[in-house]
């Protein structure tokens, strides 16, 4: 696992692929926590991150599908999976290395952002006027929530060999279960019977819960499970095409 | 180390890519794999490396079952899929290094990759990536995956495919070297290639075999007629050359060269040569054919 886990990062950074999404993401990023006029945090007044932390699910929603769609699919479309599948490793070996690969840069991609902690920390009147327990409690919500978008990833990219649809479909499981169980919620048929527990099984509402400050287990548990989930869907994937 | 193929069958739909098919390769012995486009002899490969499953039957390699024991297999193949497939983007040493880990090299890992670049001819180009090559170049970096942990049995599917010439030579003679202590398969379509490294061949048509012999055995086998070529100096006639004794069916092949074939183990050149001193007429080449090794193969893949 270690050796595609290696190898996905020098391909990473070998390509544009990796500074790419680096710079996408911190870019995107910066320009909603400092310069838009709707969103920044100068205009808002209050020393919060809570822009960052608002605006960082749509950007990963976008940018992690970019990552995680060549993972199976470029395999599959260059035939190096033969190359792959005729080596002593098992298939969750190879899902593994690259899911810790693509999760590595997401991770490197959100490093740089603790500036902007920093900044607002300093910026605050009195300095350290900021509620580090929540920014904390943010920051490990948000690595989940991109460790779950890069399972949701891998496995869309596992499932063809085109780029593009890969992408799709990506976008849309990441979306689905980010913000389309919440919705489904508020739907009258289930109001106060399931509408709690519909809710429930969106990403949303774990991050938010997390970005408390108070990290639940429920929370890390039911990302945990998410991420389990699709990792045993993608190999149930590359299984079946042995059927 | 041998590889044994007992009644493997693949069935996709209603279509049989192999039927039936049962053979053994041995160490120190080079089989040949041959047979027309779509014969199946790259199905036949990616079964008995593990790749996809087979639909009946069952191939042993070095006694490990495919379907049972499928890493121990992985641990002791080398493959050289037909396609040939690279990471584009990495360099040709990092490629290798990523092979030499996945199969557990660890600090020997380095010294093999080298002996490998040197062995594949890959010294000068080992800087580069793996997308900046040529074809021939590209086939040498696949090569060289496949014999990195000195695996005991080599499945090379057209390992020879877009060399050129001088890159032929060294890596003919690389495999018939490797070929000494390993079990090795490989798939050609170039009966020179057959001729100058297998000892056995298998043939295949439409997923079954239909040839499985000493190269020697698989030529002499189906010569049932002797073709002599002979030159004369002088400018001769059909009817002259009927009174050569034996000479069944007399061809002009053009310029005073003449084609003459006989019945059975009968050895023309003799009748030929007493003509020839009879009439006076002088022999400027004298040859004698079995039927060559594209005839055979085009008999029984027809």
């Amino acid at each position: 696992m270690i050796s595609i886990f290696r190898k996905e990062i020098n391909v990473f950074f070998s390509s544009l692929i990796g500074y790419i999404a680096l710079s996408v993401f911190l870019v995107g990023i910066g320009l909603f926590v400092w310069i838009f006029p709707d969103t920044n945090v100068l205009d808002y007044g209050f020393a919060t991150l809570d822009t960052l932390f608002f605006t960082a699910p749509w950007v990963f929603m976008f940018l992690i599908p970019a990552i995680t769609m060549r993972s199976f699919s470029e395999e599959i479309g260059l035939g190096t999976i033969e190359l792959l599948a005729t080596r002593p490793l098992t298939d969750l070996d190879i899902i593994l290395g690259k899911y810790f690969a693509a999760l590595v840069l997401v991770v490197f991609s959100v490093l740089p952002t603790f500036i902007f902690f920093y900044s607002i920390y300093q910026l605050g009147s009195p300095v350290g006027n900021i509620d580090t327990g929540a920014a904390w409690g943010s920051y490990i919500g948000l690595v989940f929530l991109g460790a779950a978008f890069v399972a949701i990833g891998i496995f869309a990219s596992s499932l063809t060999k085109n780029q593009i649809v890969a992408f799709i479909l990506a976008v849309f499981f990441c979306f689905f279960f980010f913000i389309a169980f919440e919705s489904l919620s508020k739907l009258s048929v289930f109001y106060a019977t399931a509408d709690d527990m519909i809710e429930m099984l969106g990403i949303n509402a774990h991050y938010v819960s997390i970005s408390r400050g108070v990290v639940d287990t429920r929370d890390v548990i039911y990302f945990l499970s998410l991420i389990t989930l699709f990792i045993s869907f993608t190999k149930v994937s590359l299984e079946s095409r042995k059927w | 180390m041998s590889v044994q193929v007992q009644h493997l069958t693949k069935t996709y739909g209603s279509q049989k890519a192999v039927n039936d098919l049962s053979f053994e390769a041995k160490p120190g012995e080079i089989l040949g794999f041959l047979g027309p486009n779509g014969a199946g002899k790259s199905t036949a490969m990616k079964i008995i490396t593990c790749f996809i499953p087979q639909s009946e039957g069952h191939v042993k390699v070095c006694g490990f079952d495919t379907t049972e024991n499928s890493m121990e297999v992985r641990k002791r193949i080398g493959y050289l899929p037909e396609s040939n497939p690279l990471y584009f983007d990495l360099y040709v040493k990092e490629y290798l290094e990523f092979i030499a880990r996945l199969h557990g090299l660890g600090s020997e890992g380095n010294k093999r990759i080298e002996e490998m670049i040197e062995k594949t001819g890959l010294t000068r180009e080992r800087k580069k990536k793996i997308g900046q090559l040529s074809k021939g170049y590209k086939q040498r970096v696949g090569l060289a995956q496949a014999l990195l942990h000195n695996p005991d049995v080599l499945i090379l599917d057209e390992p020879t495919s877009g060399l050129d010439p001088n890159q032929l030579v060294e890596i003919r003679s690389l495999i018939k070297d490797l070929g000494k202590e390993k079990t090795v398969i490989f798939s050609t379509h170039i009966m020179q290639e057959v001729q100058a490294i297998c000892d056995r061949v298998v043939i295949i048509s439409k997923g079954k075999k239909v040839a499985d012999e000493t190269v020697e055995k698989l030529k002499s086998q189906n010569s049932k007629q002797q073709i002599i070529k002979v030159i004369f100096k002088e400018t001769l006639t059909k009817e002259k050359l009927q009174s050569v004794r034996g000479g069944l069916l007399i061809n002009s092949i053009g310029n005073n060269e003449w084609e003459l074939k006989a019945e059975g183990g009968n050895d023309l050149r003799e009748e030929v040569a007493i003509f020839a001193k009879k009439n006076d007429y002088t022999i400027l080449s004298l040859t004698k054919e079995s039927f060559s090794l594209e005839e055979v193969f085009q008999k029984l893949t027809k």
